[in-house]
């Protein structure tokens, strides 16, 4: 048994060791926000937060996270949250959508440590999640309307 | 549901009668009337996620339209999204024409029918493809909102007791000013329900538009922001088993044998079996299945394997391009004019294969029922999926129910002429018999690896020259694998030999050249190929593109003057070109080891201009700095979806030219996953500028025109920059 705490609830999880974060929460507590894409921390599709900072949960097993908190795109309700969701939907930034949870959790992550990244600042940290769709020129412009947002 | 939705069967009975009369007269082009028979809406999918509750329909004046009891507008959409803002779109046009306020309108994707949701460009089958979403829909989804609007005006005029040409729609309200009554369309639904199919319809003139033109916010953003869309990787049925399934590490092998031994001691795991193309494990979950499928031992026949890699295919195609090959176009007498040119000059170039690599890999969710069958998925051949799981089953089309969902991109990938992907899924389900639904989860690596590819091409080019350096005569040889033959496209699209999708940017270019002759060798191999974002444009627009700018340094002209020379009679072409010209400074000097380059390309009816500013940073290493793109596409019906589909299309194209490629070994597909299969990050992302040319052409597509202009663009850039002439994808400066 795996004890996490997944958006403020206490599981106890049935799975084996070995299984990676990311098929907990899709497969076991049916939280489909956290996406699959590569399987091996390429991407950032499976973006979550452990204990408040932004990790790939593809790759991660269950096993090293015991008695972590996690947050998930469905957990999210701080006001730098809240801020980039509503960037993200002022500026339109998503097509297919398929990786923006990630870019979502990654974006939130960068503003919980940096309240006003410079353009290098969002590049780096931005720089794990793929968007094959490139909405990137978006996502940089919503990253600083939320910066904005949240003066 | 179907129940709760289809509730006044006596009035949906009349309407069907009514409505047919008038259908086939006037307005058969979207067949009011023939509205869905039977509910095959998905319980989760685009428009539904998130637990919406969804309201009861009062009037559904034809396939497209629903007016519910909560004023709400929902718009049925034909074609999948899959990112290039088509539920957007298309609602955009319906509201427009009915004057619906834009928040009151929801979008849900159509089920399955090649007659209702027909592509107008290609039926009757539905489907999504060649930039044609909107092309095709503009009239018919106007009509079908003008419909509806003039419906819902005969049934207040009735109320009220008015004339119909005094009452004015704005904005969902239906208003007579003498009067001074008002409604909302949910009022009117049921006396609208009543009224006649109008014999004809008036769309708006142009200058009446108070939606098409300007910003419409998505309609997919808030669900795809929090989560909660639906995806094929998210549905979970009751008992639903996951598939994942070993494929043949070369293309042709086949299953000798396997050992599932160690398979079946995984935890979950439920079945193994045998399919065409590989063994699938199933289990009750992802992990479980990944853990078995990692166990499977498989034996493979390699003796009808493909085994060459990409290295002798393109020793073979060199081979090729020195013959003659099938006529694509010929114009004036090329062979003599090269005879008597003074100066001539040829180039040739490569382009490897490239995977789509859509963010959410191949996947499909299949259920097997006693009386057909149905699938969830991003369906992108509607049609044709439906026949070829039909036949696979032993079923008739319309036994195959289809819940089009979102699609994680696609970038052609879900658009399999072959329905890979879906009948693999369909026969893991047929080989358990149809005892639970089954969710087919391919891997990167099987997204990767598994095929369709952009197929390798090889080009050469030859050029004659005047005395003042214009070309006189122009030969153009390509080499690549069709992507039509042996599909059902095939007899439409193959003619003497062409794959017009292999020469497609090539045999049409729009430069002056008298004597002009491109022709095409389509070697056969077991590789599969599929369209790939922009298709035969993907590598012909390079090999123009950056050839023609070849000839303008030869013949010491600046490159936007030379090819101004050569587009006359080409407006829209010029109007692009010229545009992005300007807008980028063209002509103002750049630093030492800063370049700037332009390439016009036309793909799908759309006109793209891309002019690129590039830095070099060392010897080998360039970045892009800066793409100002103008774009003629007709009406601008989203602008902002627009500029979404250049940023995003032009990226896609800008990571084939930076580093994408898939490269065959010994039959073998050598890249895995994103580590060795590059595509763009962030920090290569130029900074973007986007103009549309204001036009009242009829709209054509923004998907993918922007795609083929950035390669050659950046490679003319690079020339200026560093004096190196690239005739490879992707691009390499040497030391």
């Amino acid at each position: 048994m795996i004890q996490l705490t997944v958006n403020g609830t206490q599981h106890k999880l049935d799975v084996e060791p070995d299984t990676p974060l990311l098929w907990a929460i899709r497969d076991t507590l049916g939280l489909t926000g956290t996406k699959y894409g590569c399987g091996m921390s390429l991407c950032g599709s499976c973006t979550v937060h452990v204990d408040g900072v932004a990790m790939r949960s593809c790759a991660l097993p269950v096993s090293a996270l015991n008695g972590k908190s996690i947050t998930t795109i469905e957990g999210l309700n701080s006001r730098t949250a809240r801020a980039v969701q509503s960037a993200w939907e002022k500026l339109d930034v998503v097509q297919c959508g398929y990786c923006q949870s990630g870019q979502i959790m990654s974006a939130i992550g960068l503003l919980e440590q940096n309240k006003s990244p410079s353009d290098e600042d969002i590049d780096g940290a931005m720089n794990g999640n793929i968007c094959r769709c490139n909405t990137y020129v978006r996502i940089r412009a919503a990253i600083k309307e939320a910066v904005r947002s949240l003066v | 549901m179907s129940q709760k939705k289809i509730e006044n069967v006596s009035r949906r009975e009349f309407l069907v009668k009514t409505m047919s009369v008038g259908a086939g007269l006037t307005l058969g082009v979207y067949l009011p009337g023939c509205s869905r028979e039977e509910d095959t809406r998905p319980e989760a999918g685009p428009g539904k996620a998130g637990g919406e509750v969804v309201a009861e329909s009062e009037f559904e004046p034809n396939a497209f339209i629903r007016i519910n009891s909560d004023n709400s507008v929902t718009v049925i959409i034909k074609h999948l999204e899959m990112g290039q803002g088509t539920h957007t779109g298309l609602a955009t046009l319906v509201a427009e024409e009915l004057d619906a306020a834009w928040s009151q309108i929801r979008v849900e994707a159509a089920p399955a029918n090649p007659i209702l949701y027909n592509n107008l460009f290609w039926g009757p089958m539905q489907g999504t493809g060649g930039s044609t979403a909107m092309a095709n829909s503009f009239e018919q989804m106007r009509k079908a909102g003008a419909a509806a609007r003039h419906m819902l005006v005969a049934a207040a005029a009735k109320k009220w007791d008015v004339a119909a040409d005094e009452i004015v729609v704005r904005d969902g309200v239906i208003h007579h000013q003498a009067s001074n009554k008002q409604a909302r369309f949910a009022e009117m639904a049921e006396l609208a329900a009543q009224q006649p199919i109008p014999q004809d319809v008036f769309l708006k003139d142009p200058q009446d538009f108070r939606l098409i033109g300007q910003h419409a916010p998505r309609k997919d953003s808030a669900n795809k922001v929090n989560g909660t869309a639906i995806f094929t990787q998210d549905i979970k049925l009751p008992g639903m088993l996951t598939a994942l399934v070993s494929h043949t590490p070369r293309f042709g092998a086949r299953v000798k044998s396997f050992d599932a031994s160690k398979v079946k001691a995984v935890k979950g795991v439920s079945d193994v079996i045998e399919i065409p193309g590989g063994v699938a494990v199933l289990a009750k979950d992802y992990w479980s299945a990944k853990k078995g499928r990692d166990a499977l031992r498989i034996d493979w026949d390699n003796s009808n394997a493909f085994k060459q890699g990409s290295d002798e295919l393109l020793a073979k195609y060199k081979t090729l391009a020195d013959k003659p090959g099938s006529v694509a176009r010929s114009d004036g007498d090329t062979k003599n004019a090269f005879q008597s040119a003074k100066q001539t000059i040829q180039a040739a170039f490569e382009f490897p294969f490239l995977a789509h690599a859509a963010m959410e890999p191949m996947n499909c969710v299949v259920q097997l029922n006693p009386d057909g069958c149905e699938l969830w998925y991003g369906a992108q051949t509607n049609t044709m999926d439906q026949i070829a799981v039909a036949k696979l089953l032993g079923l008739k089309p319309e036994q195959v129910k289809i819940n089009m969902l979102y699609a994680g991109g696609s970038f052609g990938r879900r658009a399999n002429p072959a329905s890979d992907y879906v009948l693999e899924a369909v026969s893991i389900a047929k080989a358990i018999n149809g005892v639970a639904p089954v969710k087919l989860v391919w891997t990167r690596e099987d997204d990767m690896q598994a095929g369709y590819y952009r197929p390798m091409y090889y080009h050469q080019l030859k050029a004659a020259l005047n005395d003042d350096g214009y070309p006189v005569a122009w030969q153009h040889r390509i080499v690549g694998q069709s992507i039509l033959a042996g599909t059902a496209f095939e007899s439409m699209l193959v003619k003497d030999g062409v794959d017009q999708t292999s020469v497609e940017g090539a045999s049409n270019i729009p430069y002056a050249i008298p004597n002009l002759q491109v022709e095409l060798h389509s070697p056969v191999l077991p590789v599969p190929v599929q369209w790939w974002r922009s298709v035969g444009s993907s590598h012909t627009a390079f090999a123009v593109e950056t050839f023609i700018d070849e000839l303008a340094v030869a013949a010491g002209r600046d490159p936007l003057e030379f090819r101004r020379a050569l587009l006359k009679g080409h407006p829209r072409h010029l109007g692009v070109m010229e545009l992005a010209a300007a807008k980028a400074g063209w002509g103002s000097p750049m630093a030492t080891g800063r370049g700037r380059g332009i390439a016009v390309h036309e793909s799908f009816n759309s006109y793209v201009a891309q002019v690129v500013e590039v830095t070099l940073h060392d010897n080998k290493s360039f970045s892009v700095d800066r793409v100002v793109i103008a774009v003629d596409c007709g009406i601008a019906v989203n602008p902002d979806v627009i500029r979404a589909q250049m940023e995003g299309g032009m990226g896609y194209g800008l990571a084939a030219a930076l580093s994408s490629k898939i490269t065959l070994i010994d039959g073998g597909v050598a890249q895995s996953n994103f580590h060795d299969y590059t595509v763009l990050r962030i920090d290569q992302m130029p900074a973007v500028e986007v103009h549309i040319v204001k036009s009242e052409q009829p709209p054509s597509g923004v998907g993918e025109p922007a795609t083929p202009v950035i390669a050659p663009a950046v490679a003319n850039a690079l020339y200026q920059a560093s004096g190196q002439r690239l005739y490879a994808l992707p691009l390499q400066l040497s030391a």
